[in-house]
């Protein structure tokens, strides 16, 4: 069982930041409504408004993670021209996409799309997790406030979704691969 | 386990209702997230739209435009973020007409997004 380093990096960028940060919305989904209901039962506590704040600004973290290992380590390699004469496609995910007309919408449908709306979800996380620290629990009396930052937030989780899923199937029909093969496990027959 | 514990919790509980936080900064930080959502789409329409913003754009080669494309944006989001939470420092505004705007550059980012559409409006 072996990977490339750059399937390695790859994997960081759409399962270890991407994966866990679209994972993460559930959790802040539940918090925003133990924060947000007029109607809950007890305000948070000091140290649960501290957890949700470090929650919060982790998702930043992951979305900004996210997008910079996206555009400036994974996108070179995916759109990576092949010398002046080359017909063999392989290690150029983009070229392969874009030389079938059966597999070019994956470029320039799903990968024009995500590469730039990716960039909603930590500009409107980081909004989002400044927000929540700003009013705390107190957010639950601030419907004007409270509904910005709820919108945000579900934009974000649309647009963490798109360049997830996006990236899943791009990468399944033009895999980026190359560099250095890592050998994971001694595999037997 | 502590059986102090829920009246130490309790005691720690926040009282909100004694601080009412002005929405000045809040206020900013909305908008200008909305704007720079906005910028992302409208700094990617130009780049595919006109050769030479996209030339300009091109801060790191190896990524190409979307590069100088969300470098730019995010500076705009910063800058404005700036701006505005020093002009409305301490001041309660109408996050109404704030959220309205702000979620109308939101929106219309989203929608500029959308490949065939800004497509459409390039007339590809």
């Amino acid at each position: 069982m072996q990977m490339s380093f750059r399937e390695i990096l790859t994997l960081l960028h759409g399962m270890g930041f991407g994966g866990l940060l679209l994972l993460a919305f559930s959790g802040a989904l539940i918090q925003f409504y133990r924060i947000f209901s007029p109607h809950r039962s007890s305000p948070l506590t000091v140290w649960e408004q501290k957890l949700l704040r470090i929650y919060l600004i982790a998702m930043a973290v992951l979305a900004w993670g996210t997008v910079l290992s996206g555009a400036y380590v994974v996108y070179p390699w995916y759109r990576a021209h092949p010398p002046e004469g080359f017909t063999d496609y392989t290690g150029y995910p983009q070229r392969i996409l874009l030389s079938s007309s059966t597999t070019a919408g994956w470029h320039s449908l799903g990968m024009e799309w995500k590469e730039h709306v990716a960039w909603f979800a930590p500009i409107a996380l980081t909004m989002v997790a400044y927000v929540i620290i700003k009013y705390g629990s107190g957010l639950s009396r601030h419907r004007q406030v409270r509904n910005a930052a709820f919108a945000f937030a579900l934009v974000a989780f649309i647009a963490a979704s798109i360049a997830g899923v996006f990236g899943a199937l791009i990468n399944k029909n033009a895999p980026v691969q190359g560099g250095a093969v890592i050998k994971l496990m001694e595999g037997t027959k | 386990m502590n059986s102090n514990q829920p009246e130490n919790d309790s005691a720690k509980i926040v009282n909100e209702s004694r601080s009412e936080v002005p929405n000045g900064a809040v206020a900013a930080a909305i908008l200008s997230a909305g704007t720079g959502c906005f910028a992302i789409s409208l700094f990617g329409l130009l780049g595919d739209a006109f050769p030479a913003v996209s030339h300009f754009f091109n801060f790191y080669n190896p990524t190409g435009p979307l590069s100088g494309v969300t470098t730019t944006a995010i500076v705009v989001w910063l800058i404005l973020w700036v701006i505005l939470a020093r002009s409305w420092k301490g001041r309660s505004l109408p996050m109404g007409k704030i959220n309205m705007i702000a979620f109308l550059f939101l929106g219309v980012g989203l929608v500029l997004s959308f490949p065939p559409f800004s497509d459409f409006l390039q007339g590809k």
